[in-house]
């Protein structure tokens, strides 16, 4: 048995998962502690169950705590950034595009040195660990202890960064370095910013995990827990630690993932409904499709994988404007209970719409009685029209392809949606994140680029999908159960010997999960 | 003469990308490599060429190179000023300022980063007036102003300087040296006088940049219609208004080519509209006529925001804008025709300029 949590801005939610059997879930407060709120959730679902906690497999959580603490600009440790690649990128240094206020509470120690790679594997310049040293002594006489470590190229050659992280710990054993190569993919100033940010959350990661620990502990809960990340994939909790920049946007990731669960279905659009947006994706082969764009976190650009989701302002809460009919993107939000009609409150919501159509029996009905069916009909029209085309603008092809609707707004969708092949609200759907983070697989990929006139194709895919598979394997994956699930080839323009650059991610089941 | 400081870059790099016409490269890297250069040395100033001797001499400076490999190996910054400075040495001769041979797309930035670095003017005007895909793609070829001297430097310190019987042989050796120093070089090349460009270039193109990245700007704050700001700004024509259906794309002698459906809405509806583009979008059909084609300017605008969308950010689904722009005159003569023209991109059909149909 599982118990997956999702820990979200507003609500922790948690489910308690036999095989593919949810057996009990449960919606509580998040708290700002992150820990309190779990407890609280982990107690509700033992007390429902009445589970006998020796009985658990894994624990699962999802949490956006350290994409708040970046966007806060809070609980984050000084850091250092060393990048090797002189004398190459010396006109654009590390922490160029960052936002001022944020660059300063990590204290821009910012270091060029030389090494890095070229895209064919050349060296631009020697590696030279007296360099390093010298830089290393001047960070710790600093007193800084995060480090972050980028190379020019090191997703084609990680051997700089790695040389530079053994010199570093001569000097200071108690360092906690990040390497670019273990969090990012091509794009040196994008990868090298959330080695940085990794680096400064790492102290806030480790506290964390260790709440999460005790409060394990505290339940008598003995099984392992994993962390989910922005693919949908698990990391093993001393993973996560280190690794804690890789959970930002997993929670749009688990809804989706849980709407494929809940379904059954591996391709189809999902529409997450919830209080003040809808967010839209697309589920290819059961994972979210990942935007191409560059995406800024609390004002950093980075090119992490994240879910292709379009965001609309409508939600249970958004409040309706008559003259002339508007939906949205103003909302009650979390004061919906208390605010919008039917529950007692002046304004007039799209839950008040839903419940005076019939679509759905919430709070006292008499109060929206009176409201002119016409406009309820016009209201149901735009809800209608936002809806269809945002699913028409998220589908990857003509063809009519299933939609999945989860979220607690779910009610506002009654309608067909336009260019769908059928419309599915499984079971559950108010808590899919939380499910999706029970389910979740273990997942490595890989990003390089290979000279397919020296190598050959075939050679250079076996090799890309050898790497990708022992990457899942090392983060916890059961080896026999690995498969690849997405291989992306792209030829690069001007470069001589067929150079391709492929991409490989391979996911699979968690040991004794 | 006006001064342009980190605001003005970034209207510039946002213009940069409207006049790319879907390529031209990234302004990102360009623009910061710009907006750092002010920082560290003050505003550049940008002059009319009207404010300059005819005597006075003027080097363009880019970067070239693989897309991919700019993302990842930036430039050193004394690579770029080595290969203007080694076109000075050359020639003998001071050299006043700098300019963009290409204003559309990342080149139309970089060479703000040389002209701050030297503390040395930058001129309004550059050789494409958007974005081409080969070296000879400019208007001062037409002009018979050579490439060469050309030179290429990279970030160890190499700079390679080259003399050519015609530009198409400087594109064919630029390719290999460029490999050679890691799929990236910084150039520096069509050295001509101020009297020479003044026939030669295209001239306002970095006002006209800016003017458009403006634009865009004050659209998205204001929430206007974005399309319509855009296409008012910019002098041009609604082609059509629809929404991506298949995108094919191919990879053929090094360029990124293919084709783009697009489904027509409003006004357009029932209409099918074909977009070809290698590297930049080269031309249209609707229903299978031939509408728009090179060298006029063909833009494709996100209808909700005025964003201009890259060959390779389109994807089925979205909702564009089409609109054209015409071409400097100087690409409607038979030489640049010859250059820039249809036929050249294969496309068998006579070139109409835009107005004529749309106007």
């Amino acid at each position: 048995m599982r118990i997956g949590i999702d820990v979200g801005g507003t609500n922790t939610d948690a489910v308690l998962m036999d095989g593919m059997e949810v057996l009990s879930s449960t919606k509580t407060p998040t708290t700002a502690n992150v820990t309190d709120g779990i407890t609280a959730a982990l107690r509700t679902i033992i007390a429902d169950s009445g589970l006998d906690v020796a009985k658990l497999d894994a624990v699962m959580i999802g949490t956006t705590h350290f994409t708040n603490a970046v966007v806060e600009r809070r609980r984050l440790q000084p850091t250092a950034c060393i990048r090797l690649g002189l004398p190459a990128t010396a006109c654009l240094p590390p922490l160029v595009d960052w936002p001022g206020d944020l660059a300063d509470v990590l204290g821009r120690h910012t270091y060029l040195a030389h090494g890095g790679h070229e895209f064919d594997g050349r060296e631009i310049s020697p590696f030279d660990p007296d360099e390093i040293r010298r830089i290393a002594e001047d960070i710790k006489q600093n007193g800084v202890n995060a480090i972050a470590i980028s190379s020019v190229f090191s997703p084609v050659n990680a051997a700089f960064e790695e040389k530079a992280a053994e010199v570093v710990k001569q000097v200071m054993p108690e360092a906690n370095i990040t390497l670019s190569s273990t969090i990012g993919r091509i794009g040196l100033l994008e990868r090298e910013n959330a080695a940085i940010m990794n680096a400064c959350l790492r102290e806030l990661a480790m506290k964390t995990v260790s709440g999460f620990k005790a409060a394990l502990a505290a339940m008598n809960i003995s099984a392992p827990f994993f962390i989910s990340q922005n693919d949908g994939t698990l990391m093993n909790a001393d993973f996560a630690a280190d690794h804690p920049v890789l959970t930002f946007a997993s929670g749009p990731t688990n809804s989706m993932r849980g709407a494929a669960f809940l379904s059954g279905l591996k391709d189809a659009i999902v529409v997450d409904v919830g209080g003040t947006t809808t967010d839209i994706g697309v589920l290819q082969q059961g994972f979210p499709r990942v935007a191409a764009m560059a995406v800024n976190i609390g004002g950093v650009r980075t090119n992490f994988r994240m879910p292709d989701t379009l965001s609309i302002g409508l939600g249970g809460g958004s409040i309706i404007a008559t003259d002339p009919v508007r939906v949205g993107p103003q909302s009650v939000g979390y004061e919906l209970t208390s605010k919008a009609r039917v529950f007692g409150g002046e304004v007039l919501t799209t839950t008040d719409i839903a419940v005076a159509a019939g679509q759905a029996k919430i709070g006292d009905r008499d109060r929206v009685s009176g409201l002119d069916s016409g406009l309820v009909t016009s209201v149901q029209d735009r809800i209608e029209e936002m809806v269809n085309v945002s699913v028409d603008r998220m589908k990857t092809s003509a063809t009519p392809v299933p939609v999945i609707v989860v979220g607690g707004g779910s009610i506002l969708i009654q309608r067909e949606i336009e260019g769908t092949s059928e419309m599915v609200k499984p079971h559950h759907y108010a808590v899919a994140n939380a499910i999706g983070a029970a389910i979740a697989q273990v997942g490595g990929e890989t990003d390089k680029v290979f000279s397919l006139a020296e190598m050959g194709r075939d050679e250079a895919l076996a090799q890309a999908k050898q790497e990708a598979t022992d990457r899942a394997v090392s983060a916890g994956a059961d080896a026999d159960t690995v498969e690849i699930v997405d291989v992306e080839e792209v030829p690069l323009a001007y470069l001589p010997g067929n150079a391709t650059r492929i991409m490989v991610k391979a996911v699979g089941d968690l040991v004794g999960g | 003469m006006r001064l342009l400081d980190e605001s003005n870059i970034e209207d510039i790099a946002l213009g940069a990308a409207v006049l790319g016409t879907g390529g031209g490269g990234d302004p990102y890297i360009g623009m910061l490599m710009a907006r750092q250069a002010i920082r560290d040395y003050g505003p550049v100033e940008l002059f009319d060429l009207d404010e300059l001797e005819e005597s006075d001499l003027v080097v363009p400076t880019a970067m070239m190179g693989a897309p991919t490999v700019m993302v990842e190996k930036m430039p050193n910054g004394d690579d770029i000023v080595n290969a203007f400075e080694s076109i000075g040495k050359y020639l003998g001769k001071p050299i006043r300022a700098t300019m963009s041979i290409e204003a559309g797309g990342l080149n139309s930035v970089v060479p703000i980063y040389v002209a701050a670095r030297l503390r040395l003017p930058m001129v309004d005007c550059d050789g494409m007036g958007r974005a081409f895909p080969e070296l000879q793609m400019v208007t001062h070829t037409i002009h018979g102003i050579s490439a060469t001297p050309f030179s290429m430097s990279d970030e160890r310190g190499n700079t390679v300087l080259m003399e050519t019987v015609n530009n198409n042989w400087t594109e064919t050796f630029a390719r290999s040296v460029t490999v050679n120093m890691g799929a990236m070089a910084m150039i520096a090349c069509y050295a001509a006088t101020v009297k020479q460009l003044k026939e030669a270039a295209v001239h306002g193109t970095m006002s006209k940049a800016e003017t458009i990245g403006q634009t865009i700007r004050r659209a998205r704050v204001q929430e206007e219609d974005p399309v319509n700001t855009v296409r008012e700004a910019v002098g041009g024509y609604m082609v059509f208004k629809g929404k991506i259906g298949d995108v094919e794309r191919r990879t053929e002698g090094g360029f990124a080519k293919g084709d783009a459906y697009l489904e027509g809405l409003d006004e357009y509806a029932g209409k099918q509209l074909q977009l070809s583009f290698q590297n930049e979008h080269l031309a249209v059909r609707i229903d299978g006529e031939f509408k728009v084609t090179v060298p006029d300017l063909i833009v494709l605008l996100d209808i909700d925001t005025g964003e201009p969308i890259t060959t390779e950010g389109m994807r089925y689904g979205y909702r564009v804008a089409v609109i054209s722009m015409p071409c400097t005159e100087k690409w409607r003569t038979p030489e640049g025709l010859a250059l820039v023209g249809p036929r050249y991109f294969g496309y068998d059909v006579d070139y109409v300029p835009v107005e004529q149909r749309y106007g």
